[in-house]
């Protein structure tokens, strides 16, 4: 399981995540709201330590996987960034790759080299991200040449083909359209069934239809997190109240 | 203000407009009992409508919320419990209209002295006090009306067995028995409506369902 104690990020001595606790429990969908600038990405980010090549980036506190902690100076990012994939608010295929290619990305820098093993991996992660029916007849083509959602299923797909236990995923949906966010959110929660998904949203509705757990962070902290239903519908805290009824944020 | 707001404003305005119509209705229902009068009965008749035009309106604004604003939490709660209370309120009119319709039909009168008015006056104060829970957010009002139920349940068994010694003694009152058996049975439905919306209002205000209550511990605090 994914989880932070007394996470605190500061970029510059800038405190934007303020002491910050949570679990994501595995096969479970978290979802992660708050107002813009309330450090929901830059939470996220420290999950799968992005943050180690931000100059003036401080991260303390613990965060840990399996109850191993990820930032343990013997612990490789390359590696911790294999169990804990994430996916970017914008789709970002490698653009001089193929579908074929992007999808291994992961798996060739892994050192993986045998080409029917590579192959099958491809097919299973294409499979897993819903992609593989649109694209089977054409992976040698540019990913450019795919619509915005499929390049975003491309991503998860390349995220998936290195097997994490945890996706961690950034507005995956903001530029996608309805049809194609809803094919987003069928994909997360089948793959809820073997692993935990960590989702930061600025759509309440996503929020509220996709998630089984919601946190709510304000200024850098936690305000209340709990299952999705509760929050939505009797939020203890009068500000996440205010914030899901669109009275502030 | 947000047109949300605003709407949500209306919805709850409307809510209220609906319990006042409901509230004349039954004293005038009241007074056409203790005096049968058919301008009464009309007049009950003619707010009915009004009753069924706001429950048209209230549906509509509701369905409208829910479609275009996604409400959540509180305004979740206001827009789903409205949805329930806005019918119960149009029930209460229809009953009326029934027991009014029965006025001219229980004269003389057969039953002890003041049990039909009590019956109805601890009726339209349980809706009066259903209403103002709403209207004040007040839960421990809500749950007084809850209890109260119990009270006309009795006063309605107490009358239903006077009214079957009265038929079984005197055959040439069953007809009005009858019809009084209905008029009761009409008051009695209007304080479960109460009951209904006082139910609904420690929804809106606590979020946990107060229906119900031997079926897992539901009842709120």
């Amino acid at each position: 399981m994914l989880a932070c104690q007394n996470l605190k990020i500061e970029f510059d001595r800038k405190s934007v995540i303020k002491d910050v606790s949570l679990e994501f429990p595995p096969q479970r969908i978290t979802a992660i709201i708050g107002p813009s600038g309330c450090g929901k990405s830059t939470l996220l980010r420290a999950f799968n330590r992005m943050h180690d090549l931000t100059p003036g980036a401080r991260v303390s506190g613990l965060v840990t996987l399996s109850g191993k902690d990820i930032y343990h100076k013997d612990e490789d990012p390359v590696l911790v960034r294999r169990r804990i994939g994430m996916v970017f608010q914008k789709a970002n295929p490698f653009p001089t790759l193929s579908i074929f290619n992007n999808t291994i990305a992961g798996l060739r820098l892994s050192g993986l080299r045998n080409r029917a093993l590579l192959k099958e991996a491809a097919e299973k992660a294409l499979v897993d991200a819903a992609l593989w029916d649109e694209v089977k007849d054409r992976l040698k083509s540019n990913p450019m040449s795919l619509s915005g959602g499929q390049q975003q299923r491309l991503c998860i797909a390349r995220a998936l083909a290195v097997d994490p236990e945890v996706l961690l995923m950034d507005e995956p949906c903001s530029a996608l359209d309805p049809i194609a966010t809803a094919k987003i959110e069928e994909l997360m929660f089948r793959l809820r069934e073997r692993l935990s998904v960590v989702i930061v949203t600025h759509n309440m509705q996503q929020a509220a239809r996709a998630s089984d757990r919601t946190a709510f962070l304000w200024m850098g902290e936690l305000i209340e997190e709990g299952e999705t239903e509760a929050i939505f519908t009797t939020p203890k805290k009068s500000m996440t109240e205010d914030y899901i009824t669109g009275r502030f944020g | 203000m947000r047109l949300f707001d605003i709407e949500l404003k209306n919805l709850r305005d409307g809510i209220m407009a609906m319990a006042g119509i409901a509230e004349e209705m039954i004293e005038l229902t009241i007074q056409a009992l203790a005096e049968p009068s058919s301008a009464k009965a009309d007049r009950v008749n003619e707010l009915d409508r009004q009753l069924d035009e706001w429950e048209l309106k209230l549906d509509q604004l509701c369905v409208d919320l829910l479609a275009l604003h996604s409400p959540a939490a509180t305004d979740l709660r206001l827009v789903a419990s409205s949805l329930k209370i806005v019918p119960e309120i149009e029930r209460i009119g229809d009953h009326c209209c029934n027991i009014a319709r029965r006025a001219s039909f229980v004269h003389p009168p057969i039953l002890s002295e003041g049990s039909l008015e009590r019956l109805g006056q601890e009726t339209r104060g349980m809706v009066r006090r259903a209403v103002d829970a709403f209207v004040g957010h007040d839960a421990a009002l809500a749950r007084a009306v809850i209890q109260n139920d119990d009270t006309v349940d009795e006063l309605y068994g107490q009358i239903y067995r006077e009214l079957l010694r009265i038929m079984l003694a005197d055959p040439l009152c069953i007809e009005r028995a009858s019809h009084l058996i209905l008029v009761i049975k009409n008051w009695e439905r209007i304080a479960d409506q109460a009951t209904n919306i006082a139910e609904e209002v420690l929804y809106i205000l606590k979020g946990r369902s107060a229906k119900h209550p031997y079926l897992r511990g539901n009842a709120v605090e």
